[in-house]
């Protein structure tokens, strides 16, 4: 057996690795934050919750339907969606000639709402998950012993990255989207709905949210509370990362994920605070964010 | 003026007889505690327009200092206070050198990421003992009173309470505080008018820390604990709540609103109960354990149709009735 400063080397890819799906979470969520903000110019604090809610729907499909996880990772996100379009057009969309702030107060207020009904509900003890069948065990690399469902977490999140990049820079519903985060009058001048298109950008926000839940669903507990704690580590790795770009959110988050997995070998005590700690030397040097421009 | 200040003089008078009425003082010192923690709180969101979510770590350090103070170096009551107010304020100087680094959105973001390390560190750091909190704090003896005296502490904290409020009241209006709300209403004209912005800032920022710390040293004091709860991002919703509720920007709302959060909190459950037996209804028994979804649904009321607060909307009231 080797070892690399004394630990064994399959504990460190092993949490190399955990590093790398916590990073993919981090990586889904700032990027659904960035999508949100770019166009509506408000911080979704809901999201944590929101993912939570796509890991209940998913716990919930299996409870009381029957529905397996595959079915749950496309309804899930649907149905979160259509939940955010739903509050978008009911609350949201009134704050927007408001200062920004209200945003981020209103969807604290989700936040505390639908965590409270949900720890009404279930108490706040996880309900377990099952790894669906496919991705069952997993596979000697010689160097580590690689379980395929975390695998799977980390593929399935870049490529839903990936496809949210391409869409949104290469497209051109992306390029009508990239218009309206510059000047949305403007857009709208050309006889675009934006409204729709605004709408339509918070719903796809939190999907990918609900997206993520899915996927946490067999690795984590189905909790409550399992995503506001998530919530405020991702808004540290939006302040680390800024808001500006796509892909500096996807590489940031998976960083950062990464960088928390190696603090848990050699420093464990810190891995909780790791990405604060990160936050306040990138704001020392970097005040706009790695990616950030300064408006 | 003199009518107002005749005002807070009653107002005083009856918080001085409270006791002496019947109503519980523990209950009393909670409300004033929370209501200076909600002032100190406004001083940033309602003057300056800044929004920290993450004020909790100022009220959770300043409890487990003084509570450290006392408890384990056994240290005189007043050394405790101003150790944890001076505490708090040292945070507040590192978190906001920090926060106003950038402005807006950001700032609210930073600050609750700064305060959920503070909880973190609490979390793990040995002299907090963990999910137990510190226990069984001495209360001590302040100028020969014996604070063991639930009635002694009563009027203690309400010392502290006026004096911090004062405080509050003397800064919003004074030159400085002129500055304040210049920043809040158009923070680069006051920056062209030659105001060095970042300071005025930096300096309210630590002013309401270390007035957020007094209230949770005090705190501490009156229910001789400390604990992690003191230091959730939910505390930090909580006291934004009370600002929002009663009136950001006003002086009574954040004391009205504390008031009314903390009766909320006590009595929610009395009134599910209540709900259940008069319409039936087995859930609303569940409502006195998740308090959090009252919480929730009033601050999406008080955002979506009620901005200005209690308070805010009175004073308006009275200014379109008077037009």
């Amino acid at each position: 057996m080797t070892a690399i400063f004394g630990i064994p080397i399959q504990a460190l890819f092993g949490q190399l690795l955990l590093g790398l799906v916590n990073g993919s979470f981090y990586a889904v969520l700032s990027l659904g934050l960035a999508v949100i903000f770019g166009l509506l110019n408000v911080i979704n604090f809901a999201h944590g919750a929101l993912y939570m809610l796509g890991a209940f729907i998913a716990w919930m499909g299996l409870q009381y339907l029957g529905l397996n996880y595959w079915l749950m990772l496309l309804i899930a996100p649907v149905l979160v969606g259509a939940f955010g379009i739903l509050t978008e057009r009911l609350l949201i969309r009134h704050l927007y000639k408001l200062d920004h702030l209200y945003g981020l107060l209103l969807t604290f207020g989700l936040t505390l709402l639908i965590e409270g009904v949900f720890r009404s509900i279930y108490g706040v003890s996880g309900q377990p998950y099952p790894t669906p069948d496919l991705l069952k065990g997993g596979v000697n690399l010689g160097f580590m012993y690689l379980p395929i469902y975390r695998a799977w977490v980390v593929v399935a999140s870049v490529i839903m990255c990936l496809a949210t990049w391409f869409v949104i820079e290469k497209t051109r519903l992306g390029a009508v989207l990239r218009a309206g985060t510059e000047n949305s009058k403007l857009v709208e001048a050309f006889g675009v709905n934006v409204p729709l298109v605004v709408t339509l950008t918070y719903g796809f926000g939190v999907a990918l949210a609900g997206f993520a839940g899915v996927l946490a669903a067999p690795i984590m507990q189905v909790s409550p509370l399992m995503g506001s704690n998530l919530i405020i580590v991702v808004f540290a790795v939006v302040v680390i990362g800024g808001m500006g770009s796509i892909m500096g959110s996807i590489v940031t988050g998976l960083g950062l994920g990464v960088i928390e997995g190696f603090t848990k070998v050699f420093w464990p005590e810190a891995s909780n605070t790791v990405v604060f700690i990160i936050m306040v030397i990138v704001l020392l040097l970097r005040p706009a964010g790695l990616f950030g421009k300064e408006k | 003026m003199n009518r107002q200040l005749i005002s807070y003089i009653l107002v005083a008078i009856v918080l001085a007889l409270l006791p002496a009425i019947g109503a519980y003082p523990i209950f009393v010192m909670k409300v004033m505690c929370y209501a200076l923690f909600a002032c100190a709180f406004n001083l940033l969101l309602g003057y300056t327009g800044l929004l920290s979510f993450g004020h909790a770590a100022f009220l959770g350090g300043a409890a487990y200092a003084t509570g450290h103070c006392l408890a384990v170096w056994g240290m005189p009551t007043i050394v405790g206070l101003l150790f944890g107010t001076g505490v708090a304020a040292l945070m507040g100087l590192v978190m906001g050198a920090l926060a106003i680094r950038r402005s807006g959105i950001y700032f609210a973001m930073i600050t609750l990421a700064m305060a959920q390390m503070v909880f973190f560190f609490f979390l793990q750091a040995p002299f907090t003992h963990g999910e137990d909190g510190l226990q069984g704090i001495p209360r001590g003896n302040l100028f020969g009173l014996d604070l063991s005296n639930d009635l002694n502490l009563y009027y203690v904290v309400m010392a502290i309470f006026v004096a911090g409020y004062a405080i509050c009241w003397r800064t919003v209006n004074s030159p400085f505080g002129q500055v304040l709300k210049a920043i809040r209403e158009n923070e680069p004209r006051a920056i062209s008018l030659g105001y060095n912005v970042d300071n005025f800032k930096l300096l309210v920022f630590v002013l309401s820390a270390a007035l957020a710390g007094l209230a949770g040293a005090t705190k501490a004091l009156v229910f001789v604990s400390a604990t992690l709860s003191d230091a959730t991002w939910q505390m930090s919703g909580m006291v934004i709540l009370m600002t929002l509720i009663g009136g950001m920007g006003t002086f009574t709302g954040p004391v009205l609103g504390a008031f009314i959060v903390v009766m909320l909190e006590n009595k929610v459950g009395e009134f599910g109960r209540f709900l259940a037996n008069a319409t039936g209804v087995q859930w609303f028994q569940v409502l006195g354990e998740s308090v959090t979804i009252v919480i929730g649904l009033i601050f999406i009321v008080c955002v979506m149709a009620f901005r200005r607060g209690i308070v805010g909307e009175l004073v308006q009231w009275r200014k379109t009735r008077g037009a």
